[in-house]
């Protein structure tokens, strides 16, 4: 598996994302209030806007989410899966912190709907 | 017996079709109606003209119902059981159904057919073309709906006029002092009523166009607009020519099971005659479809008559009658400068309440009317005055929605077995409050007194509502997200509270939304002070305080267009926006855009958007104050105010209103003596007029209202909340709000002013103030791994010489 190294950890606000552009594919990564990282395409497939990164971070039922910035659709940051509509999911990403470094794989962890 | 045919295809044959196929007759149902829709709800009838599509007021055709429109019925052959229609076909039918309504009744004065009727959404439609041209409109009759058309004019434009022939308006709801009141009110609203005073003539112009209504003693109301509302007419045409019994004054004659003097043909609706009463309210109509349906089916049900009791909310006013409209005694309570009056009838022993009735506040109408032919809850005189009645406790046999005919103990027994816990609920499981909805906020009352708990939380993270959540972090003194959370709720928070607790924050610290945590709870717009776009790219929109700007701040914005590429359009807020821009282009623009001078406009914010105004005393000939300078004052007062929605508002220099001011929130216009300030307008998905708070303020007073209407908004509104919809949840509305803003009745003005007066001090443009913080700025990114990288999923074509967002297929 091949990591990219993206930012600094600390460059990461918590509870916000950012999008890193990784091999030509764009990459929401959004660090949480424990200080747990999550990695997402940033593609919204309700809008075909990429913007994911930009949504507002939370969490629903102790799960965490990111909400589109554009029409608000709910997805889990876990498993990529929208909440609001569980017929849509996002393509899920590695991500790691390594040496005070966030590194990403854009081999795909989960496909969509598995 | 397994084929009924309906006539007239109006609210009555609906409640009894879809009562026949709810209780599964087997039968075939056939509808044959004149008008081109199935029936529609003909009670909010005068919403169209506001915007409710006909779509919104059109019933569903319950399944398996057969329909003919646009199908008039010409006769009845009796012998062969067939009606007769107008396209030369016919109907067979084993049991008939007439549900043909009633007319409204035109006389017959010189000039009628040039006149209107308001009934159907065809008579509508041609009201509102005449409208268009005309400058004042005349309702003939002053009833309930002549009243309701008078102010149908009165929205589309007009100076309405009403002519009522009896000495007082609705002489059938209200007694003489009542109707006194009534007129003041109506007056005060611009209307002119001329009571007593019956019709000689409809004069008309060569063309057939329309110019006044003349009176008997030969005075002219001017109107190119002249409607009808002088009562209605049973439809019994049918019926006489087919020789079923009909009244001397028309009405086809039923029995208590609605059958007709034919045995096979029932009349239902205004077109029936039962008991010697022709009924014109939905709500005997309904009750006479559910009978008929179920002696169709075989049962024993009977129409013994209905309460006639109305309440209605127009122009503003409240009027209700309940039960008797005399007795052997009565209480009354006058209050001529309030607009209040309120009568009740009781018998000659004081023990039982027989009737009311309520001009200005009828409050008593929805605490009394289910107590009417029983004992009296309390003493007469306490019982008038407003809010005494609301503790009472119903017996469950009292009538709650008299449209639906709904008892308490319906409602009751729908809370507590079937576990109904909002007003939509007990619509859902009993029908009540579904027709005229003057029942609602007994609905409301039965919910709170029956323990239910109605749900305020804000989300699943807390249980509090805004206004809660608001009162809390300000008397706590909390200052962040994190804080609030960890001790009054639960979670992590979400895309609902987050920006909610952000707003209040904002509301009471004016710190910048983008400091420390405060960034993270941020919707997009306000994360990067712009509005998001379709394509991801962002809208840019400086301020232009009052819509004024100098030529050269103009060539600024267009060389920025230009130099950016920038999608560029005027506004319909007075101002101009830049469209298109990546977040990374953000900085360079506002860069620019500040240089200049300009500020952030908040278009993206929860927060004010505009103070438009017109050319105002400066240049225009009618001007009668300098509104462009109040405009630019208000707007630079109240810039960054963040609220729970966004609030916009607008100055006019005159009456005449070029600036729109009475569609805002917040709203003036000026007088020679100074201004008028109304408040609760908007535009948008339900548009509203504002209403008048206060009249003739001088510019002081005018500013010091405002600051404590829109602080008292941010206080107590709820999440997403407009004004409008804010005032209209008030406990006692605008009069509740002029008690607490102007007459201090809470004691919290001293705070209220204090608060805004901290918001005006502290304001700080939040696009400056994002300039000149690197750390802020380092966020204006597409790619934190690449900042110079514009996103390359933005495509942009070209349409009129300016681009466009292109998405990808
Ligand atoms: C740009 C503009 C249309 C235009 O090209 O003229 C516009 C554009 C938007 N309007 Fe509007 N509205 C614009 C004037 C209006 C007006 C007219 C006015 O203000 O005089 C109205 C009706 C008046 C009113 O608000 O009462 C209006 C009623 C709405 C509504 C419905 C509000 C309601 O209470 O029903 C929304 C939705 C909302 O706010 O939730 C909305 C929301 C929006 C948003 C913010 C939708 C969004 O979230 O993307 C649009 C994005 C603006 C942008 O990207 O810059 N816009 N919008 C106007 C900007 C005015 C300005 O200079 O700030
Ligand atoms: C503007 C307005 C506001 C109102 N507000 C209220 C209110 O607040 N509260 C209240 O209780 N009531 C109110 N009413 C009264 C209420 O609308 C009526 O009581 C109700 O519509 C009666 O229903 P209906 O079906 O009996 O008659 P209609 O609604 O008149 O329907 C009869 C239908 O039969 C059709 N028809 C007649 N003859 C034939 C024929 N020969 N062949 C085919 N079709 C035929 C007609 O075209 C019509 O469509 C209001 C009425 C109006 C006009
Ligand atoms: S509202 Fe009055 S003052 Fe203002 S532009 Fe119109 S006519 Fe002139
Ligand atoms: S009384 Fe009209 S809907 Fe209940």
């Amino acid at each position: 598996m091949s990591w990219t190294s993206i930012c600094a950890y600390d460059a990461l606000l918590p509870e916000r994302g950012v999008c890193a552009l990784v091999d030509g594919v764009q990459v929401a990564l959004f660090r949480t209030y424990e200080g747990e990282l999550y990695a997402l395409s940033n593609l919204d497939p309700f809008s075909g806007a990429y913007v994911l990164s930009r949504g507002i971070v939370g969490t629903r039922r102790g799960e965490p989410t990111v909400a589109s910035p554009l029409h608000k659709q709910v997805f889990s940051l876990v498993t990529g899966l929208c909440l609001d509509d569980e017929s849509v999911s996002v393509p899920v990403y590695a991500v790691r912190a390594e040496g005070g470094y966030v590194e990403v794989t854009v081999r795909q962890l989960v496909e969509a709907g598995v | 017996m397994n084929r009924i045919v309906v006539v007239g295809y109006g609210p009555t044959a609906h409640r009894l079709v879809e009562t026949l196929t709810s209780r599964g007759f087997a039968g075939t149902v056939t509808v044959i109606g004149e008008e081109p829709r199935p029936a529609y709800d003909r009670v909010a009838l005068t919403s169209y003209l506001s915007g409710t599509t006909v779509e919104d007021l059109t019933y569903d055709v319950p399944a398996g119902v057969v329909t003919r429109l646009n199908t008039r019925v010409t006769g009845i052959d009796r012998d062969a059981r067939r009606v007769v229609l107008a396209d030369g076909g016919a109907e067979p039918y084993d049991v008939l159904v007439l549900a043909t309504g009633s007319a409204p009744f035109v006389p017959p004065v010189p000039g009628a057919e040039h006149a209107f009727v308001y009934r159907t959404i065809e008579d509508l439609d041609a009201i509102r073309v005449a409208a268009k041209d005309a400058v004042e409109g005349v309702v003939v009759g002053g009833g309930l709906l002549g009243l309701e058309a008078a102010d149908a004019l009165r929205a589309l434009g007009l100076k309405a006029h009403i002519v009522e022939m009896s000495p007082w308006l609705m002489p059938r709801q209200v007694d003489e002092g009542g109707g006194s009141v009534l007129k003041s009110h109506i007056e005060g609203l611009g209307l002119s009523v001329h009571a007593g005073a019956g019709v000689q003539e409809i004069v008309a112009d060569d063309e057939g166009q329309v110019t006044g209504l003349r009176k008997p003693d030969g005075s002219l109301v001017q109107a190119q607009v002249v409607v009808f509302s002088a009562g209605i007419r049973p439809r019994d045409e049918l019926a006489r020519s087919s020789g079923l019994d009909v009244g001397p004054r028309g009405g086809i004659v039923v029995d208590s099971a609605m059958r007709t003097s034919d045995p096979s043909i029932y009349a239902i609706g205004e077109c029936a005659l039962s008991g010697g009463m022709v009924y014109g309210l939905v709500g005997p109509c309904n009750t006479m479809a559910e009978v008929a349906a179920d002696r169709i089916m075989g049962g024993s049900a009977a129409f013994e008559g209905a309460d006639l009791s109305t309440k209605l909310k127009l122009l503003g006013v409240e009027v209700a009658q309940f039960g008797a409209m005399e007795g052997a005694l009565d209480v009354t309570y006058m209050d001529p400068v309030g607009g209040v009056y309120k009568k009740l009838f009781i018998s000659d022993d004081a023990r039982t309440l027989l009737g009311g009735i309520c001009v200005g506040d009828a409050s008593p109408y929805t605490s009394l009317r289910p107590f009417v032919g029983k004992e009296l809850p309390a003493a007469p005189s306490d019982l008038l005055f407003s809010g005494a009645g609301a503790s009472l406790d119903l017996p469950d046999e009292a009538q709650v929605c008299s449209c639906n005919n709904v008892c308490a103990g319906d409602i009751r027994s729908a809370i507590a077995d079937k576990g109904v816990t909002d007003v939509p609920g007990i619509k859902a499981c009993t029908r009540a409050g579904t027709t005229c909805g003057s029942c609602v906020p007994m609905l409301k009352q039965l919910l709170e007194k029956s323990g239910v708990e109605v749900s305020k939380a804000l989300c699943e993270h807390f249980t509090y509502s805004r206004a809660e959540l608001f009162d809390i972090v300000r008397v706590r003194g909390i200052t962040t997200f994190s804080e609030l959370i960890g001790q009054h709720g639960q979670g992590r928070g979400c895309d609902i509270c987050k920006p909610a607790v952000a707003s209040i924050l904002a509301s009471l610290h004016n710190g910048h939304v983008l400091e420390g945590e405060r960034a993270a709870l941020q919707d997009t717009n306000d994360a990067f002070l712009a509005n998001i776009q379709k394509n991801g790219t962002y809208s840019v929109v400086p301020r232009i305080p009052g819509g004024e700007i100098t030529p050269d701040k103009l060539i600024v914005i267009g060389e920025v267009a230009r130099d950016f590429g920038l999608y560029t359009k005027i506004t319909g807020g007075q101002r101009i926006d830049l469209f298109g821009a990546r977040v990374e282009q953000l900085p360079e623009i506002w860069r620019r855009l500040v240089d200049a001078g300009f500020e952030s406009g908040h278009a993206y914010g929860k927060a004010l958007r505009t103070v438009k105004s017109c050319v105002g005393s400066t240049w225009c000939r009618y001007g009668v104050q300098d509104s462009v300078g109040m405009a630019i004052g208000l707007e630079l007062r109240y810039r960054g105010l963040r609220s729970p929605h966004k609030l916009k508002s607008a100055v006019s220099g005159c009456a005449r209103e070029c600036a729109e001011a009475r569609s805002k929130d917040f709203g003036i216009i000026a007088t020679e003596q100074g201004w008028n300030l109304y408040v609760g307008g908007n535009g948008g998905f339900k548009p509203r007029h504002a209403d008048l708070l206060a009249t003739d303020l001088t510019t002081d007073e005018l500013i010091r209202t405002i600051d404590r209407f829109l602080m008292f908004y941010i206080r107590t509104a709820d999440r997403l909340q407009r004004t409008a919809t804010w005032i209209e949840s008030l406990d006692g509305g605008l009069d509740y709000l002029r008690e607490v803003i102007m007459n201090d009745s809470l004691g919290i003005c001293a705070d209220l002013d204090a608060q805004m007066n901290h918001h005006v001090a502290t304001y700080a443009d939040e696009w400056q103030a994002t300039l000149d913080d690197p750390e802020k700025l380092s966020r204006f990114v597409s790619f934190v791994n690449a900042p110079g990288v514009p996103d390359p999923s933005i495509v942009f074509g070209s349409e009129r010489g300016q681009i466009r967002p292109v998405m990808a297929p």
